[in-house]
């Protein structure tokens, strides 16, 4: 029965958001996590998500999603002079994640509204189940 | 089989819409995929397809009626999207959802309606 289905489309859609506010949380929390080496230094991780396409049957209706990998902001470091910190440099630089507080709040803003409306969905699948079931009594 | 008829369009109206919210369910759930296309059926126009007084008249017996299956995926439209988005995706999650829920409250109502028959027949049936 195709309302099967929704359950796994929408449970996808749950844990790549799940997934998403995972690594908001992680780049929110590693914001100060400053080094002495551009190597070492936490750089902001953002998911990449993919449509689930059969590729057997490529018109299917039920697509989930899935997170197709984690990548490393490439933007450039923040760069500071701080020669008393403990983990300055030799010429007194420390270095910064170049994690955007803003943009991550936008981000978990966005991956809770997702979440929460792939919630309804199954919310609504499972009534719309209920009372099929219910059919004729 | 005569029971069919007693129970009129509802049964597909059941399927389609079952199969319509599938579709929906995953829009909504692709809603931050970049690239993702929403697609969507016209649900009135199938119907009217499935509809009997809308089949091709057969007179001789070589003629073949077209396949009275479920709506196949094929005819899946891609929505026109309202805004453009930056990463090629057109699922307006405020869009999807709003047919989602309308969706679901049709297929509520179609169960209503088979629920009823269903009760009309028991009663025929049981004739008391």
């Amino acid at each position: 029965m195709s309302l099967f289905k929704i359950f796994d489309t929408a449970a996808s859609g749950m844990s790549a958001q799940s997934m998403r506010l995972n690594l908001v949380a992680s780049n929110m929390a590693n914001v100060d996590s400053v080094s002495s080496s551009i190597e070492q230094t936490y750089r902001s991780r953002q998911p990449v998500f993919r449509a689930m396409l059969d590729q057997l049957n490529p018109d299917k209706p039920s697509v989930g999603v899935r997170v197709a990998g984690v990548v490393e902001s490439q933007a450039p470091l923040r760069r500071e002079y701080l020669p008393d910190h403990p983990l300055a440099d030799g010429n007194g630089y420390i270095f910064r994640p170049n994690v955007d507080l803003v943009e991550e709040m936008a981000n978990m803003i966005s991956a809770s509204r997702s979440y929460q409306s792939n919630v309804e969905v199954v919310n609504s699948a499972k009534q719309m189940m209920a009372a099929t079931l219910r059919l004729g009594e | 089989m005569i029971l069919d008829k007693a129970f009129g369009i509802h049964p597909k109206a059941l399927e389609l819409r079952a199969h319509r919210s599938e579709l929906l369910a995953a829009n909504l759930a692709n809603v931050d995929t970049p690239g993702f296309k929403a697609k969507d059926f016209d649900f009135s126009a199938v119907l009217k397809n499935e509809m009997p007084a809308m089949r091709m008249a057969t007179t001789r017996s070589g003629h073949i009626q077209p396949e009275n299956g479920l709506v196949t995926t094929g005819q899946a439209q891609y929505r026109v999207p309202m805004q453009p988005s930056l990463d090629g995706n057109t699922v307006d999650a405020q869009i999807e959802y709003g047919n989602f829920a309308s969706n679901a409250l049709e297929y509520q109502t179609s169960l209503r309606f088979l629920n009823s028959k269903i009760k009309g027949l028991t009663l025929a049936l049981k004739g008391q």
